[in-house]
């Protein structure tokens, strides 16, 4: 009876009501949240995960801007079929620099996390025009517009410095190569490739899009397209190094 | 001097100040507009200028048109009721409603015939598809929210809402909040984070928007002539206080520049989609359902003309509800790069969450008993008691589905697609309809709607509309989980990805034609919505005749 009255204290000084609410819907955001920062599973190191490349970063930002994650996920399940259908289980490293994570929650076109080296760059040129002129049966729309539109690469520099201030290990020299590395990575005559991987091991340098005259943005997305999952040598990675 | 009456008129202080506010955020627009870095911010900096400008003029006509004194607290010994900005989010509620419905109608026969994509990127699925969530959960849902919310705290605590212009500010500075997130998708401006998707400037216009939010309503509760605060109030408290913690965690940005639309999260990978999913599935708990339970609480006991049926039941699901909801996010990420204890918690919180979730149900069903025979010649009240049962199916999907081994067949599918819907269209829609058509009357002084029978034809033409959208996305979510995990004799998979793709056709049509009587529906309460503005007769009293509600024990 009397734990019942105690609630009218409650009922009656919306003060105490609003401290109590904050209380009780704190608790569980901060025990499964805070945790991330510091267990081994999660902020683990695994060899081959660099930050994108000038261009891979400028793909990834169209991707986000065209809402490709409503249909496609990028995080693989460790089920048997989904890792025959698209390959090793996704690691919690493989997104570290990712701003957003894109794991996507809906599979209305395939996963793309090991997208990367599955298909041709002229197939993406092909299928990001007319996806049905690769796919028949495809319900994608056409991004047709990509190949035509020139990548806005005039602050790509200050995207890095952000993304450094948050701890993406984008250094000094990288910043200030990002253009020349963005035009290198589009087109490999025109720069220093060597420099390039140097600064970004496995980076894939070639005229994505076939098309030699600009960098485009559906240069930009192949790059990242074909960047997707291919970090990790999995013949080498140790799954049982990160289990406590 | 103009004229001296016996009060001299004097600006308030949130006239100037709102003048001073709005003066210098127009200026500061126009330098941005001058130096943005994107045409499509350009273009968001002029929507901010013009509308500050519109704001400046819209309270310096107000000052010069309005009397010296503010308006009176009562009348006659009645609360004089503040009533002029939820109409306008009444009205706000049902175009947005309807442009969401139809937007969602596009997007479900883009994915059944893709060429209605027709290759421009400002109507792309991907596009679309958040212009949709946003436009009925935020636009749609947020309305009535605010709306109602601002009605029952008057009403329960027998006051008129705090703030003069505050509660103008909050109903407009949403709108606003609305026109700046959703055009921003169409023309590519999004952070890609599930119901999360505006940008950092949009999110800090908000963040003012819900703190004077916030203010109103607590000040509004401090006036209250009643000692005890209504369980509503509670429901409602919990969402607006919760929604501003969630809105912060999950929208922490750096921005590029002051000049750039584009900012980056500060949390990155496996902690983003954390944050994430912590934030979306309690848009989900304390938009969708806390806000929604404070109509439940509020409009069924007023339709049903009965008390609520349990004040203990009520006290014990508030608290637990609101505590075990927080826990239940990682079940959007089963079988991820999350941490498995992380996932387990989730899932065993979500299984709780069935328990508070069916209170909040039986306390909104039982307080027909004695009123069931209304369900029969009252269509309004039927389509609240409906929704609190599909309320009632949901939450039970829900928990279910977020058990792992039935997560692992029916994530990525169009089962969440289907349990989504029967939640928002079941549930949040049709409480959502229900609280419109009691507001309606009250807030214009009508006896009564302009048609029944019309409520009845919505009634019945979009719940054909949510069987249909629900059992086609059942069956098609359910069917290609299983030909996604199939194998051959052989031990092959034996389906590729796009025969799947391939056999979601025909029930992408069908959950188009539910949509499609869902978007009819709309129409209809729209239009008697209209008419009974226009064309019922006015009451002869000042009061609407709705007695105050007697808060709970």
């Amino acid at each position: 009876m009397s734990l019942w009255n105690k609630h009218s204290i409650l009922e009656k000084n919306s003060i105490l009501l609003v401290i109590g609410i904050l209380i009780v819907v704190s608790i569980g955001g901060l025990v499964e949240i805070a945790p991330l920062y510091y267990l081994k599973s999660t902020i683990e190191a695994v060899e081959g995960v660099r930050p994108y490349t000038p261009l891979e970063l400028i793909g990834r930002n169209i991707y986000v801007r065209e809402g490709c994650y409503t249909c496609h996920s990028q995080m693989i399940r460790p089920l048997r079929d989904e890792v025959e259908r698209y390959g090793h289980y996704s690691l919690a490293a493989e997104s570290m620099y990712d701003r957003p994570f894109q794991w996507g929650s809906k599979r209305t076109g395939p996963d793309l996390a090991r997208v990367g080296g599955k298909y041709s760059d002229e197939w993406h040129r092909e299928h990001l025009i007319d996806p049905r002129s690769v796919v028949p049966a495809s319900i994608m729309p056409g991004y047709s517009w990509l190949v035509r539109t020139p990548v806005d690469a005039r602050n790509i520099a200050v995207d890095m410095k952000v993304q450094a201030a948050l701890g993406v290990p984008y250094s000094d020299e990288m910043i200030k190569n990002a253009r020349a590395d963005l035009l290198t990575q589009a087109n490999p005559d025109a720069g220093d490739v060597d420099a390039l991987q140097e600064r970004y091991p496995k980076a894939l340098a070639r005229d994505f899009d076939g098309d030699p005259r600009a960098v485009t943005e559906a240069d930009a997305l192949i790059a990242y397209l074909q960047m997707l999952g291919a970090q990790v040598d999995f013949s080498l990675y140790d799954g049982k190094a990160n289990l406590r | 001097m103009a004229h001296v009456e016996t009060l001299q008129k004097r600006m308030t202080f949130g006239e100037l100040g709102l003048l001073i506010t709005f003066g210098l955020l127009a200026f500061a627009s126009i330098i941005i507009f001058a130096r943005a870095w994107t045409p499509e911010y350009a273009f968001h900096a002029l929507l901010f200028a013009a509308g500050s400008i519109a704001a400046v003029f819209a309270i310096g006509n107000r000052y010069l048109d309005r009397p010296a004194a503010p308006p009176p607290q009562t009348i006659d010994g009645k609360p004089n009721y503040n009533l002029g900005p939820i109409k306008f989010a009444t009205i706000a509620a049902v175009v947005w409603g309807v442009a969401g419905f139809l937007v969602g109608l596009i997007i479900a026969l883009q994915l059944a015939y893709p060429w209605l994509n027709l290759d421009l990127p400002w109507i792309s699925f991907g596009r679309l598809r958040p212009l949709h969530t946003s436009a009925v959960i935020f636009a749609f849902g947020g309305n009535v929210l605010i709306g109602s919310s601002l009605y029952v705290v008057q009403r329960t605590c027998r006051a008129r809402l705090a703030g003069d212009l505050a509660p103008w500010f909050v109903v407009l500075g949403y709108n606003f909040f609305i026109v700046v997130a959703g055009t921003g998708y169409l023309l590519g401006i999004t952070q890609s984070k599930e119901y999360a998707e505006p940008e950092w400037y949009s999110d800090l216009w908000l963040t003012v928007v819900w703190v004077v939010y916030l203010l109103v309503y607590l000040a509004t509760i401090w006036k209250r002539k009643e000692p005890h605060i209504f369980v509503a109030n509670w429901f409602y408290l919990a969402f607006i206080l919760t929604i501003a913690v969630l809105h912060l965690g999950n929208n922490a940005t750096i921005p590029l520049s002051l000049f750039s639309p584009k900012s980056y999260i500060v949390w990155a990978g496996v902690q983003d989609a954390m944050v994430q999913w912590w934030y979306g599935h309690n848009a989900v708990g304390f938009f969708l359902t806390a806000g929604f339970l404070g109509l439940m609480y509020y409009f069924v006991p007023k339709r049903a003309e009965r008390p609520i049926y349990s004040y203990r039941l009520s006290i014990i699901h508030f608290w637990a509800l609101i505590f075990l909801y927080i826990w239940a996010g990682p079940h959007h990420l089963h079988y991820t790069a999350l941490p498995d204890w992380a996932q387990t918690l989730g899932m065993t919180f979500s299984v709780m969450l069935w328990m508070p979730s069916w209170g909040g149900m039986i306390n909104g069903l039982m307080t027909l008993s004695g009123a069931w025979d209304k369900l029969r010649t009252d269509p309004v009240l039927r389509m609240m008691a409906v929704s609190v049962a599909f309320y009632g199916m949901s939450t039970f999907e829900g928990p279910m589905m977020s058990v792992k081994a039935v997560n692992s067949l029916s994530h990525y599918t169009d089962w969440t697609i289907g349990h989504v819907h029967s939640g928002a269209l079941g549930w949040v829609a049709y409480i959502s309809f229900g609280a419109v058509y009691c507001l309606v009357p009250w807030l214009w002084n009508r006896p009564g709607l302009y048609s029944l029978r019309l409520v009845n034809w919505h009634f019945w033409i979009s719940t054909l509309g949510i069987v249909l959208y629900v059992s086609a996305m059942w069956v098609s979510g359910i069917l290609q989980g299983l030909m996604w995990r199939a194998y051959t004799a052989l031990g092959f998979l034996e389906y590729s990805f796009i025969e799947t793709v391939e056999a979601m056709h025909p029930f992408y049509v069908i959950r188009a034609l539910g949509g499609l009587l869902f978007l009819v529906g709309g129409l209809i309460m729209a239009w008697n919505i209209w008419k009974t503005i226009v064309a019922v007769e006015p009451q002869s009293t000042s009061d609407s005749g709705q007695p105050a509600l007697v808060p709970a024990e």
